[in-house]
C-alpha cells in the first residue's frame, strides 16, 4: 500500500509508538498516508482509537512475524 | 512533585479497607468500560493517554486534590507518561506499577481461619478477575483447591509458611482461568486431582476425584472429602474440608449460582444444576461455611477481605437458591446469560492439556472481567 510516510516504531513499548504517531502525522498534509510499524502488540486498539477520535481513517493493518504494520491516512 | 509507584499489594489493601481514590485511567475508551479496578470508595475519570501527549492541562481542574490519586494503564508505560505530566504540574499523584496486566494477576492473600487441629486455611483473592483459590496447611504440608496458572505466588507464600504443598484439586476444568493444578504437581511431585466426568479430552494423566474420595494429609490430619454435586460443568465437584468447610468451585457463590453454559450443555445439564443446588446442598450439615472459587461484587468480602458465608444463611439470601419452579429455574440458568468469558474454549483445552500457549498469551486469554455465574 502506498505511504506518504514510513514510522519505524519497532521495538518501542506504550506510550512510545502512539507519541511518535502523532509526531509524524504533524508532518504530513491532510489527505497523505502514514505507515507506522510496531511490535507492541496494544497498539492495535490504541491507534484505532486514536485514529477515530482524531478523524484520521486507518485504512488497513497487517501483522507479520510479530510486526504490525497501520496505514493512516491523515484528516 | 515526585512521581510513586503503587503496587498491586498496596492497591489490594485500598480495596479491603475501603479506602477513597481516585483513578486516572488512561486506556482507551472500550477497555475502561469492559474492564477496570474497581473499589467501594474508589471514583474515577477514564481519560486516553492519547489525548494527553500534549499536556494534563485540560483535566487538572478534574482531578482531585484531596484525595489519593492513581494512573492506570494496560502495562504501566502510559501512567508513567501522565504521572510525570501530572507531576509536573504539581500534583502528587502514583501510579500502578505493572499496570492492569499484574493487577489481573496479583493474588492477595487472605487468612480465612484455624482449623480445630491446627491447621489453616487461606483464600487467595485475585481482585481484579473475581477468582478465589486456597491453600490449607497441615503440619509442614499443604494442599490447593482451584490454583491458578500463577503457581510462582503460591510457591513464594509456601516457602514463608515452610510448606511443601502436595495436593492440588480443580472442582472442574475451568473456562474461565487457566488452572496452575497440574503445573504446581509437577514442580513439588505433588497430586493433582480432578474430576473424571471431566477429563474425558484430557491429554496428561491425573488422580481422579470421585464421589466419596478421602483425602488426609499433613501433621494437622487434615481431611478433604469429594462430593459430587455436577451442573456447571458434568464432572463438577465440591469439596468438604474437616467437616467445617465447603469448598463449592463453581456451583455456588455467595450472591449467585454457576451457570451451565460454558462447556456448551445449558440445557442438559440444568436439572443436574437444580439437582445440587436444592437437593444435594440442602442435605449437608447447614453449618458448613461456604468458600466458592469466585466473587463476582465488592460487597461480598468481608471486613477482612475474606470470601465467605453459612450455607444455611445462603439458602434465605442467595437469589440462585430461592426459585421453587423448575422452570422458572430452567430460564433463570439459560435465558440472558452474561457474556462468555474471554478465550473460554481456548483456556478450557489449556486446562485439558491440548495445547500449550506460551506466559504472554496466556495473560491475553485471562484479561477481561470473570463470568461464571449466572448474573
Amino acid at each position: 500500500m502506498h505511504a506518504d510516510k514510513v514510522l519505524d516504531a519497532k521495538g518501542l513499548a506504550c506510550p512510545m509508538p502512539i507519541v511518535k504517531t502523532k509526531k509524524a502525522m504533524d508532518d504530513i498534509a491532510s489527505g497523505e498516508v502514514l505507515e507506522v510499524q510496531t511490535t507492541d502488540s496494544g497498539a492495535k486498539s490504541d491507534l484505532t482509537a486514536w485514529a477515530k477520535a482524531g478523524g484520521h481513517e486507518l485504512r488497513a493493518d497487517t501483522e507479520e512475524n510479530g510486526v504490525y504494520t497501520f496505514w493512516i491516512r491523515k484528516k | 512533585m515526585t512521581v510513586k509507584a503503587m503496587n498491586a499489594s498496596e492497591l489490594s489493601k485500598k480495596v479491603i479497607n475501603k479506602e477513597p481514590l481516585f483513578i486516572l485511567d488512561v486506556r482507551n475508551e472500550d477497555a475502561f468500560t469492559d474492564w477496570k479496578v474497581d473499589g467501594e470508595n474508589f471514583s474515577y475519570l477514564n481519560v486516553p493517554y492519547f489525548d494527553l501527549i500534549d499536556g494534563v492541562e485540560d483535566i487538572l481542574d478534574d482531578v482531585p486534590q484531596d484525595r489519593d490519586v492513581l494512573v492506570v494503564c494496560a502495562k504501566e508505560g502510559s501512567s508513567i507518561m501522565v504521572a510525570e505530566l501530572l507531576s509536573e504540574a504539581g500534583r502528587d499523584v502514583s501510579y500502578l506499577e505493572g499496570g492492569m496486566k499484574t493487577w489481573s494477576e496479583h493474588l492477595e492473600p487472605v487468612k480465612v481461619g484455624d482449623l480445630d487441629n491446627g491447621g489453616e486455611i487461606y483464600q487467595f483473592v485475585r481482585l481484579g478477575k473475581g477468582c478465589l483459590s486456597y491453600m490449607i496447611v497441615s503440619g509442614d504440608e499443604g494442599a490447593m483447591i482451584d490454583p491458578l496458572r500463577l503457581v510462582d505466588q503460591y510457591d513464594a507464600f509456601a516457602k514463608k509458611l515452610g510448606i511443601k504443598v502436595l495436593h492440588m484439586f480443580d472442582t472442574h476444568l475451568h473456562a474461565d482461568h487457566i488452572s496452575g493444578g497440574r503445573r504446581l504437581a509437577e514442580s513439588t511431585g505433588g497430586t493433582y486431582y480432578l474430576p473424571p466426568k471431566d477429563a474425558d479430552e484430557v491429554t496428561f494423566s491425573f488422580e481422579p476425584l470421585e464421589d466419596g474420595k478421602v483425602v488426609t494429609f499433613g501433621g494437622a490430619d487434615v481431611t478433604v472429602r469429594a462430593v459430587y454435586t455436577p451442573g456447571h460443568t458434568i464432572g463438577s465437584t465440591s469439596l468438604i474440608v474437616n467437616e467445617t468447610y465447603l469448598f463449592t468451585g463453581d456451583i455456588l457463590f455467595l450472591d449467585s449460582i454457576g451457570r451451565p453454559d460454558l462447556a456448551g450443555k445449558a440445557e442438559d445439564w440444568v436439572s443436574d444444576l437444580r439437582e445440587s443446588l436444592y437437593v444435594r446442598y440442602k442435605e449437608m450439615d447447614q453449618d458448613l461455611l461456604v468458600m466458592p472459587a469466585h466473587f463476582a461484587k465488592l460487597s461480598e468480602l468481608d471486613e477482612k477481605g475474606r470470601v465467605l458465608a453459612r450455607l444455611g444463611d445462603l439458602y434465605k439470601v442467595n437469589t440462585g437458591l430461592q426459585v421453587e419452579d423448575e422452570d422458572e429455574f430452567r430460564r433463570l440458568v439459560s435465558e440472558n446469560l452474561p457474556p462468555q468469558p474471554n478465550s473460554y474454549q481456548e483456556i478450557r483445552k489449556t486446562n485439558m492439556g491440548k495445547i500449550s500457549p506460551d506466559p504472554a498469551e496466556e495473560t491475553e486469554m485471562e484479561i477481561g472481567p470473570n463470568r461464571c455465574a449466572v448474573s
